[in-house]
This record gives C-alpha cells, structure tokens and sequence, in this order.
C-alpha cells in the first residue's frame, strides 16, 4: 500500500490549510425536489428546515416542473437509462440530434453539437478549432471553466479589461498578424449579473475579422425578448459564431452543455473536441427533459416575462431597504457587503430566518468584493420574495448596513 | 523617457482597474496578483514590438517578469 501516513499527513496538512483560510466548502443536503421552497439538513444532522431558495440557477422554475418531469419520464420508458457509449460509436439516438437541431433554431446558430456539460464544451472547444498560429482574447471576467479551455489549446491567449471595449480593440489591433483570432466573453456574468456588450463586440470583429464566442450558461431562456440570450437582448441574434451553453440552469436544470454555432465549428469539435470524443453521450432522460423544456419555452414566453418582473421586484426591494447592489437587469443580483466575514455571518442569520442564500468572497470574486448572490426565479411567487425581503431587513438592521454606502460599509467592517 | 518609465506606464494603464492604485518598479506583478499568467502575454508583445527583440518563451517567466525592474533586465539582455 503507498498510501503512507505521509501521504495522508500531506493532504490532511493542505485541507487543514484550506479550513485555515476560511474558504472550506461544505455540501448542504436537500431533502426535496429543487424549487422555490425547499427542505435543507443545514449544518449536517440538524433538524430539516423549509427555507426558501434563492440561490439556485433555476432561472425559469423548470427544474421541477411536472410537464418536464414526465417528458423525462417518457423519455426514459421509451430508450432507456443509459446508452453505454461515446456519441460516435454507437451513443447517438435520434432524440439528440433531434435535441441538436432544435437548438441550433433556438439559439439562431448554424448547428450544434452537445456535451455532458458546458464545462466540457468550453474544456474543448478552443482545441479543437485552433492551433498555435491563432489567438484567443478573452474578457478578463470569464467564467472558470473557458479559462481551463483556454489552457488546454496550443493558441496563444489574451486578455481584455472587463467589457472595456477600447481595450479589446487595441488587444485586436496588438494581434492583428495571427491567423485566426476569437473574442471571447460570457453573455451575462455570473458572479456580477452585468451583460456582455454584443453589438459593440460583433462590430469590433466584424471590423478586425476576429470570430465572437459567448457562454450563455447565464443567459439560455430569459435573456432577451423571447429568452433566446444576450445576443438577442444586443439586437445580433444570428450573428454569433461560437454559443456555449448549459441545460444545467434555466433549461431544466439537469445536466449536459452543448457547442452552437458556424457549422464547420461544430464539425471540428465533432472530429476533434475531446470532452465529446472520450466521454459518454447525455443520458436519454435528460434529452427528453431537454426537448420539452425547449417546448415550453417556444410556446410561450410567460415564464421568462415572471422572471422579468420577480427580478424588477427584487432589486427594487432591496434598493429600497438601503442595500448596495451591483447594477444591472438581470436575475442575479449581487448584495454587496464587501467583508468576507460579514458575508459569511450574513447567509448564516439568513438561514436562521428561512432564507437560503450562499456568501462569496476572495478567491471567487475579487477580494473586498464579498457578497450575497441572490439569484431570483420564475418559480418564486411574489409573497416568496416580500419574505425574503423581510428576512434581509431584519439581518441588515443587525449588522447596521441599511441605508450605508459602499465606502461607509467598508469603514464599519473593513475589508 | 527611460524604458522602466515606459513599461511602468505601460503595466498601470493595460492591468490597473483602480486609477488610484500605486505600483512602482519594484511592485510584485505577478505574485503580487496584479497581472495573471495569462495577461503576461500582452506585455511580452508589447515589449518585443516596443524593444524590437524576441524573448523566448522559457525566458519568459513569472519570475522574470515579476517587477519593472526585473523586466527591464530581461529586456535589456535581448536588446542588440
């Protein structure tokens, strides 16, 4: 056995390091289905306690919602649990690509290719469709898992200052000898909720020839007139080379990612794109779920028009009381309280009061940037948030940060 | 203007967000969390185009571009 008590000593030594620094995660057990309210086991073997959720991705509600629930099961009755293989050999049945080709309507996009996640689209896309001659300039806000694409490709990388727009125009002009050269951004940011500046970016790639990709995990279903994302909201619906995004959120919530965009992209990531070639296809299920969700969602556009206004109704709330928020229309609406730990006692005395919401602070976002993300649904009814709002009243009041500004936030409890 | 004052200048308007932060010559860079790895690639080009050298990529390390001053030794070693 090799796992010697200095093997062990070495972990135990950097997981102690880890809890020493403040920033040990732990898992908190739900006992229900994801929804507006659920049943947590909070800290592990407590009493279940109901609290309402407002931190999960479930933009639209759809995580549980029973059209979908049964979609999957009929889906599962129909071709099975698994499919015990990689999409090429024999992995594909005709719902995925009937799941592709609905995408690629939804998203105004060429054709598309799914993944088992978003995280793999983007761990494999920017290897699969560049090489060593090519660049790749990236918002300097992007999520983790394109800067781990990123990292995996031979192209080199770049960076811009966080939706500068003049920026990113002398990062293209720097690199203008390459041969092929791609922006890249999210659509909406996940730990700010601020939108991309899509029509300004196709210009600028449109201007120095560069190819434009946006993750949408953020985005996909809500964003937009219609829901279809950032790119519709910007007015360049159709005009987006490279879209990934993830049915991990608003669309159902489950699992599996896809890669939507020019179609000879999407070839090359089917040829080339690791992620996709040595790891299993998306489970039946989940594909049937997927296709309903897309059902929902084309038939109507009721529930991203809840969204729309839980989100109006949420951010003027919290205005109202005296928080500091990140600007911004969208549903992730960041509270700013600067402090790590007053962030981390805040979601505590939330809980205490039924309301479930996650502190982030230093290294996922920028330090003396801690914050409360809320992140608000179409499965929230009006009385879930007016209870919420209540619950961030009475814990503001405590700490005495109603009614402060950024600065004077900072001066009571540093940063 | 002396090359460290170049590139000094250089690293305040590509990397700070914070117009009244203060970097000097001697400021950690890249341990100091100012430019990440990945950012160090613009200031690689911007100063083989500035200084019209070619730095190799082994020599272009978070170590050696961690200060002003140490960038300016590297550049100078290039320089013909």
């Amino acid at each position: 056995m090799a796992y010697s008590d200095k093997v062990r000593n070495t972990y135990e030594g950097t997981l102690q390091g880890i809890k020493d620094k403040g920033v040990f995660k732990q898992e908190r057990y739900i006992h229900s289905s994801q929804a507006a309210d659920i049943e947590v086991e909070y800290p592990t073997g407590a009493p279940i306690q109901k609290v309402i959720n407002i931190c999960a991705n479930n933009y639209l509600g759809l995580s549980s919602h029973p059209d979908v629930v049964q979609a999957a099961h009929e889906g599962l009755d129909a071709r099975g649990y698994g499919m015990s293989s990689v999409r090429f050999i024999c992995g594909t049945q005709d719902i995925h690509r009937e799941l592709e080709n609905r995408v690629t309507e939804f998203l105004g996009t060429e054709d598309t290719i799914l993944f088992p996640s978003c995280m793999d689209a983007n761990a494999g896309v920017f290897e699969a469709i560049l090489t060593d001659e090519d660049v790749m300039i990236s918002d300097r806000l992007v999520h983790a898992s394109i800067i781990d694409g990123m990292r995996l490709c031979a192209a080199m990388h770049d960076t811009f200052k966080h939706s500068n727009m003049k920026h990113l125009e002398k990062k293209l002009q720097l690199h203008a000898d390459k041969r092929l050269k791609v922006v890249i951004t999210d659509g909406v940011f996940s730990m700010d909720g601020d939108t991309a500046k899509l029509d300004e970016m196709v210009a600028l790639c449109d201007k120095y020839d560069a190819m434009l990709f946006v993750d949408e995990s953020h985005s996909s279903g809500f964003i937009g007139k219609t829901g279809r994302g950032t790119h519709e909201k910007c007015g360049v619906f159709g005009k987006i080379d490279i879209i990934t995004t993830t049915f991990g959120k608003a669309l159902g919530g489950a699992s599996g990612g896809c890669v939507s965009g020019r179609k000879e992209l999407v070839e090359m990531c089917r040829q080339k794109a690791r992620p996709y070639l040595f790891s299993n296809t998306i489970a039946p299920v989940v594909v049937a779920g997927v296709n309903k969700v897309l059902d929902i969602l084309t038939k109507s556009t009721e529930r991203r028009d809840k969204l729309e206004k839980n989100t109006e109704f949420w951010r003027k709330g919290l205005l109202e009381l005296g928080f500091v928020l990140q600007p911004g229309d969208t549903p992730i609406v960041p509270v700013m309280l600067f402090n790590a730990k007053l962030s981390q006692d805040f979601s505590k005395d939330l809980y205490d009061e039924g309301i479930y919401a996650i502190g982030f602070f230093f290294p996922v976002v920028p330090n003396g940037a801690a914050r409360i993300r809320t992140q608000i649904s179409a499965g929230h009814d009006i009385h879930h948030l007016e209870k919420a709002l209540a619950a961030f009243k009475k814990v503001g009041d405590k700490y005495g940060i109603l009614g402060l500004t950024k600065q004077e936030i900072i001066e009571k409890y540093g940063l | 203007m002396e090359m460290k004052d170049v590139i000094l200048e250089y690293v305040i308007e590509e990397y700070l967000e914070d117009e009244d932060e203060v970097l000097t010559f001697d400021s950690p860079l890249i341990s100091g969390g100012i430019v990440d790895s990945f950012s160090m690639v613009s200031l690689k080009r911007f100063l083989e185009n500035k200084y019209k050298i070619s730095i190799p990529d082994d020599k272009a390390t978070p170590e050696a571009f961690d200060t002003v001053d140490k960038i300016v030794t590297l550049v100078n070693e290039y320089i013909k």
